[in-house]
């Protein structure tokens, strides 16, 4: 945590208050990344055939709930999570960019297989975008074609590393 | 009557006790007494709203033949822990058009009225914060209230999805709130007496679930309705609306809604189990033993209902309630009326 001010008494203070071997600070700053790396509400969004296998992933065969991920948010302004589960099309970029822009704060992004990781078999064509992490800020990125529901679990797992990791590490994002 | 005190009159008295002797101002004694009345009554709300959504979630996972949360603590029972620290985390996002005050209030509002119903609720003998002598009817007056912030916040978010969402509760909860108050007449109506701790008292030999079957499933399909719970969740039915009323809100002021929502079901269910399974009355157990297992028994209902059935058309709702609960509840009033008369004339 960075804290400046004018006065150098105050900064000394405040850097051995504040400072990395501060233990309020970071078991606060550990517990909110233990609470949001354990609670992700994904939006309800699904673009292409990877829909389907998120879908599967919340039913009973796979049960996402087994995480405390199967809170599927219909508004942007409840959820955490963007799944981009699908081809994205250049006709609908804004639209989801819109309501990542919509989402608050504390957000992450997940592109769900090939599509959406770097354009799959639409590589070439002029209408796809060739990976959501052109226009998005992309934390996971999952295989497949499309990837099977136990993937998207180890994508939304992995995340939950990344964020937790993050935190302990005293960076940021 | 029951001889011997509640455990939590007695606690009352203690503290009471307690303070007068610490103070010496009888005046500061009944202050405390009664905020001692109020944080509990906050705890039971906050609680029951903790472990509601975790039971929520776990029926739901055990109805759909799936495990439900189970990763975080033993059986997940810190995933609504975490899910809460996790909202308290959340950006507070207030869209640029949105009328702030109404905005801002509308969700505090409904917590309040929430809230303000528990004061009548009488969780064991003598144990009710206050036993006002038109128990019933305050609790249906305040519990009505809920349509108010609904609409503000509806109308507040400048969002068509929440002004359709907010108009639709309107709708729905001004039509529910006839047969649900018609239902419960009937049960007022043997008794004599809109005061809560009367009407218990009453069900010491029969409780009126059998007297009173069909007040019971009216008061019950209603109840779900002003709750807004599914199969009548259209006040934020996610196929159509977004989230309703709820959908430009974030975090922290989201979670107030969640929270006023699962405190109203609950409220529900406590009226439900004092006006037709006989309150504290019960054998062996202590009454508010009887009155959590009532209260559960009901609570159970509600989650069954909403895990069982689909959501139903604006127009079905509509039809249902004028055509089908509200000739039901009358002619319920105008029946016990007759029996009433036949059985019990007056004097």
């Amino acid at each position: 945590m960075e804290v400046t001010t004018e006065n150098p008494v105050a900064q000394s203070r405040l850097s051995g208050l504040l400072g990395p071997e501060n233990v309020i600070v970071t078991t606060v700053e550990q517990l909110f990344a233990w609470a949001q790396g354990h609670s992700f509400w994904p939006l309800t969004s699904g673009l292409a055939c990877c829909a389907l296998e998120m879908m599967a992933c919340g039913a009973g065969r796979f049960d996402l709930a087994r995480f405390g991920y199967e809170v599927f948010r219909p508004s942007p302004r409840h959820a955490d999570l963007l799944i981009v589960a699908g081809t994205l099309t250049w006709k609908m970029a804004p639209p989801l960019v819109r309501l990542y822009e919509q989402m608050p704060e504390s957000k992450w992004v997940i592109a769900m297989g090939s599509c959406a990781s770097g354009g799959g078999p639409f590589v070439d064509s002029y209408s796809v975008v060739q990976g959501v992490d052109k226009i998005l800020p992309v934390d996971v990125y999952i295989p497949g074609c499309p990837p099977r529901p136990e993937a998207l679990m180890h994508g939304m797992l992995t995340l939950k590393e990344k964020v937790m990791a993050a935190k302990r590490r005293g960076g940021k994002k | 009557m029951q001889e011997s005190a509640s455990l939590w009159v007695g606690l009352g008295r203690a503290i009471k006790q307690a303070v007068l002797a610490a103070t010496g101002a009888p005046w500061v004694a009944e202050l405390v007494h009664t905020l001692a009345g109020v944080v509990g009554i906050l705890s039971i709300i906050l609680l029951s709203a903790l472990v509601l959504v975790y039971l929520e979630r776990k029926v739901c996972a055990w109805m759909q033949m799936r495990l439900g949360p189970n990763r975080l603590g033993p059986y997940g029972i810190f995933q609504t822990i975490a899910d809460i620290i996790k909202l308290m985390t959340k950006e507070d996002i207030q869209p640029a058009q949105v009328s702030p005050v109404m905005w801002g209030l509308a969700p505090v509002l409904l917590f309040m009225a929430a809230m303000t119903t528990y004061a009548v609720i009488p969780f064991d003998a003598g144990v009710i914060f206050a036993d006002l002598n038109i128990g019933i009817f305050f609790f249906v007056a305040v519990g009505s209230q809920a349509t108010l912030p609904m609409l503000m916040a509806g109308w507040a978010s400048n969002n068509k999805y929440a002004m359709v969402g907010g108009m639709r509760t309107v709708a729905q909860m001004i039509s529910y709130e006839i047969p649900l108050v018609f239902s419960l007449l009937g049960v007022v109506m043997i008794t004599g007496s809109m005061k809560m701790s009367d009407i218990v008292k009453a069900q010491e030999g029969l409780w009126f679930i059998v007297t009173q079957p069909i007040a019971f499933v009216v008061y019950l399909i209603a109840s779900v309705a002003e709750t807004n719970r599914t199969p009548f969740d259209l006040v934020e039915a996610e196929s159509e609306l977004v989230a309703g009323p709820f959908t430009e809100y974030s975090g922290m002021r989201w979670a107030y809604f969640f929270l006023a929502e699962y405190a109203f079901m609950v409220g529900a269910s406590c009226i439900a189990a004092t006006l037709f399974l006989g309150g504290w009355n019960g054998p062996f157990l202590p009454g508010w033993i009887w009155f959590f297992i009532k209260v559960a028994a009901m609570i159970f209902l509600f989650m069954w209902f909403r895990w069982t059935f689909p959501r139903i058309r604006v127009d079905q709702l509509m039809s249902f309630g004028w055509k089908v609960l509200l000739p039901l509840s009358i002619v319920n009033v105008v029946v016990t009326g007759i029996g009433l008369w036949l059985f019990f004339p007056l004097v």
